[in-house]
């Protein structure tokens, strides 16, 4: 079983815990300190959070096979 | 008018913006140097408030407004950017208590970085002195597939149409009702580990096209735990994993304590502090 956004073990010199992209993303994007500065985008805002999410859906869903929705 | 002393730079349009990735009490400069950040080169210190704010260099051109928006949509550029974001606030965390800030939180300069520390001053040194000796850990449940479908065997009178659909509509309730079990269990577990972490929020299940993974999440939790309760956590975990064989419990972490620095409570109290 290969998840679809497996951790990427390359990347990583020091031989710590491979983090999934899917978890990562959780913490990334949906949380975490939102310090409003001049030019701060409103990347912060859930709406733009929630397309580009949708997005990444979309484009997991075109590169995963599609045998493999059991 | 006599004075020539027009030494001032006169900057045009700033071209390169400062991509936050955190903010710490303290750091060196020479840890800072060797902290690889967005552009490839090394991250650099935005002191302010007594405080530092950790950025790397974040060229307009990709990380303006419009280009991050575009951007964000690209997962191979997303992917890059929450891996390297990610590595220095975690190269941050492992020399002590980091307060991560979201993914692509850009100021067009240093200036405003600064100015965003000193507003919020006091409260990220209480996010700061909250956060010290602790770290995040997260626990994901997965809905194990079990006897639901042993169940279903057992309808075979009438015909093969009825038996078909009595045996289908077997499964369906079987299923539902493994669903709800799954979804009791993740509560108690939840609410298992917040009595031995400081605090615990649950994110959104992740999404199987996502995840990859063969069965439904019925938790996706975090909980921020402190260094000399965290054996006691895990062997909790280990406990509740055998209680509730319908659920397959994983451990992730540590990480930095992304879910636990959220600036607004959430309307629905998901940000808990159980002690």
């Amino acid at each position: 079983m290969t998840a679809v956004l497996a951790p990427n073990s390359a990347d990583d010199s020091l031989a710590y815990r491979p983090v999934a992209l899917v978890d990562l993303l959780d913490r990334v994007l949906a949380t975490g300190v939102v310090i409003s500065g001049d030019i701060t985008l409103s990347i912060a805002d859930v709406d733009l959070v929630r397309i580009s999410l949708r997005a990444l859906v979309a484009s997991v869903g075109a590169l995963a096979s599609p045998e493999n929705t059991g | 008018m006599g004075s020539t002393a027009e030494v001032t730079m006169q900057r045009p349009a700033p071209v390169a913006g400062a991509w936050l990735h955190g903010v710490v009490r303290n750091i060196e400069p020479v840890a800072l140097a060797m902290i690889v950040g967005m552009d490839g080169g090394p991250v650099r210190a935005v002191p302010a408030a007594g405080l530092i704010a950790v950025v790397s260099a974040a060229p307009l051109n990709e990380y303006g407004e419009e280009s991050l928006r575009r951007n964000l949509e690209d997962l191979v550029w997303l992917e890059r950017a929450a891996r390297a974001h990610h590595a220095v606030v975690e190269t941050l965390a492992r020399r002590g208590p980091v307060v991560p800030a979201r993914l692509a939180t850009v100021h067009s300069g240093d200036d405003g970085v600064a100015a965003s520390l000193a507003a919020r001053r006091a409260e990220l040194v209480a996010t700061l002195d909250r956060l010290t000796g602790r770290g995040e850990w997260g626990v994901k449940g997965y809905l194990v597939p079990g006897a639901a479908s042993v169940n279903a065997e057992a309808a075979s009178a009438g015909g093969v149409g009825t038996a078909y659909l009595r045996r289908r509509r077997a499964q369906l309730t079987a299923r539902e009702e493994h669903q709800q079990v799954a979804s009791a269990a993740a509560d108690a577990v939840h609410a298992a580990l917040c009595d031995v972490a400081v605090a615990g929020r649950r994110h959104a299940p992740q999404d199987r096209r996502l995840s990859g993974a063969p069965t439904p999440m019925v938790l996706n939790g975090a909980y921020l735990v402190d260094v000399t309760e965290l054996s006691r956590f895990t062997d909790l975990l280990g406990q509740l994993g055998g209680r509730h064989p319908g659920v397959r419990l994983e451990l992730t972490g540590p990480w930095p304590a992304y879910s636990f620095v959220a600036d607004r409570p959430d309307p629905d109290g998901a940000v808990g502090e159980s002690r």
